[in-house]
């Protein structure tokens, strides 16, 4: 279990302290899928690389099953079982397809395996395989090798950061199925996902709202989600996102 | 054969992946004499009257065969320059594998300097592969300065893999390249220098006939103390089209120079260079760390990586 203790996060920017996560506590529970949601800014992708230890927190403790990992790396975090989806995921020259997952995996993969995680994210694996992870592969490609690269990691804690961003040409379904999929393949594996979309939304055991870099509402889906849906400011989303998936919380 | 002693083989695999002897046409070189040599129907290896080195005659046509001609050294103080010679052949298509390897564990310089001459018929297609490698650890440097010449008759094709990963105190490369009508040259150079190495790489690529074309790409590392400059000359006075691209990660204290050159003697001459110096991006290094690589281990995949 990931428990997140009173977590704050302040940068200091133009002179002046900024709060970004204010007093945050949340728990992930073995098995759960939860979803943060909210509007931008505040503060949700700071919070997940603050689990990801990418980001230290100004204030607070994560425990992850009771031990305290607040000081621990990346690498050490990585190696405890906590996996981490880039919104922006990052471009390696000479870098290819299969070195990445090889990695992920942290073990030697045969080229079957390796493309087993990139069909489930919808690519044609041998078309991808040798490819370099450089600025000739798209956004969305590179986006959905971003999500590949978790599913090999086989992670007891996976974080995702806006995994819907970039690839509307992929079939909304198929993501949704990547995340059904891990919840019921890697045992007593958590999942973690900061997204704005109403079917992400919809899978979710726990929805989490974060407003101003504080919890706004924090509960199971069929509480928290009937009192986002009414909101003005998500049918104004809805409507300017007519024809396509509805947005919620902008 | 004569025997190799275990340095030497060491490095004959490190420049031109050889662990035993070659199939084909061959001439293996160590501290100063030939070891070793086969000429094949196709392909004659003949050593050069009143100077060091070979020619080497690859009948037009010759397909699908190979030339080694790696050189080991392992004696420090030898200093040695060796000319070759490689006349190939109209539509011949060979690859040709060169590369020389450097043990210095005395306290004098060793240094090899390869001049390569190519005159490539009408039509033909080679694969040129030089590996440059040095180890040991004397006072004396390792220096190698290799000159390659070559001259593209029409319509043939050249790829040159030059890489120098590790070991090489010194290097001043020069390589010039003359091309006539619907020639291509293809150069792919790998370079990282480390300590206080110091490696210069200079081209000059002169496109004389119309539809000829160069590619000439390096992509370097600078670690330590290293420092390295790429000049790269193109001259087009034809039809044709150029570019030349010189993309490096300098680390720690290392510095590069890239000094990019492009001469258009006609109208038509299309000629482009790139040049891109940086450190690893930090996010490249983080985004290792979170599949569970440390900070060293993630520089090492991206700086490996990057030079593959």
């Amino acid at each position: 279990m990931l428990e997140l203790k009173h977590i704050s996060f302040e940068v200091n920017a133009d002179g002046q302290d900024k709060e970004i996560v204010r007093d945050v506590s949340l728990k992930l529970q073995e098995g759960k899928l939860a979803v943060v949601t909210g509007p931008n800014g505040g503060g949700k992708s700071t919070l997940a690389r603050l689990i990801a230890g990418i980001e230290k927190p100004t204030a607070g403790r994560i425990l992850l099953d009771g031990r305290d990992i607040t000081d621990w790396s990346v690498t050490d975090r990585a190696r405890a079982g906590i996996a981490f989806a880039f919104q922006q995921p990052v471009r390696f020259k000479g870098i290819q397809v299969m070195d990445l997952i090889r990695l992920a995996a942290g073990k030697t993969l045969s080229v079957a395996q390796a493309c087993e995680y990139l069909s489930q994210v919808g690519l044609c694996a041998r078309d991808y395989i040798d490819r370099e992870v450089n600025a000739s592969l798209s956004g969305g490609e590179l986006k959905r090798i971003e999500i590949a690269t978790v599913l090999a990691r086989a992670a007891r804690i996976s974080v995702f950061d806006e995994p819907e961003a970039g690839i509307d040409l992929w079939s909304f379904q198929n993501l949704i199925e990547v995340f059904e999929h891990m919840r019921s393949h890697i045992e007593g594996s958590s999942i973690l996902i900061i997204s704005h979309q109403e079917r992400i939304l919809n899978i979710a055991d726990e929805v989490i709202v974060l407003r101003e870099g504080r919890v706004a509402a924090q509960g199971p889906r069929a509480e928290i989600l009937p009192t986002l849906i009414g909101t003005p400011s998500a049918v104004a989303s809805c409507i300017r996102e007519n024809g396509r998936i509805g947005g919620i919380g902008e | 054969m004569k025997p190799l002693d275990e340095i030497q083989q060491r490095l004959l695999r490190e420049v031109a992946d050889l662990h035993t002897v070659p199939e084909g046409a061959y001439n293996i070189r160590a501290n100063g004499q030939s070891v070793g040599r086969q000429s094949t129907a196709n392909i004659e290896i003949t050593p050069k009257e009143g100077v060091s080195g070979l020619e080497i005659r690859i009948r037009p046509g010759t397909k699908n065969e190979s030339v080694h001609i790696p050189v080991v050294m392992t004696q420090s103080g030898l200093t040695e320059v060796v000319y070759n010679d490689f006349y190939i052949g109209e539509n011949a298509d060979v690859t040709i594998v060169a590369g020389c390897g450097i043990d210095n564990c005395g306290n004098q310089d060793a240094q090899h300097d390869g001049i390569h001459r190519f005159f490539v018929g009408r039509g033909a297609r080679i694969r040129y592969v030089e590996k440059h490698y040095g180890s040991g650890d004397g006072a004396g440097k390792r220096i190698l300065n290799p000159v390659t010449e070559v001259y593209q008759d029409e319509d043939s094709t050249v790829e040159m893999e030059m890489v120098q990963i590790k070991g090489v105190d010194d290097t001043d490369r020069k390589t010039l390249a003359e091309l006539k009508s619907g020639a291509r040259l293809v150069v792919r150079e790998r370079l990282m220098t480390h300590g206080r190495q110091n490696a210069v790489s200079t081209y000059e690529v002169h496109m004389n006939g119309d539809n000829s074309s160069a590619d000439v790409v390096s992509r370097s590392v600078a670690r330590d103390d290293s420092f390295q400059r790429f000049d790269a000359k193109l001259v087009g006075s034809a039809v044709c089209t150029g570019h030349t691209e010189c993309d490096s990660i300098i680390m720690d204290r290392g510095r590069i120079l890239a000094v990019p050159g492009l001469e258009a003697n006609s109208v038509d001459a299309a000629l482009v260079h790139e040049a891109a110096i940086g450190k690893i991006a930090g996010e490249q290094i983080v985004k290792l760390m979170t599949l569970g690589l440390t900070e060293q281990e993630a520089e090492e995949q991206i700086v490996n990586g990057f030079l593959k």
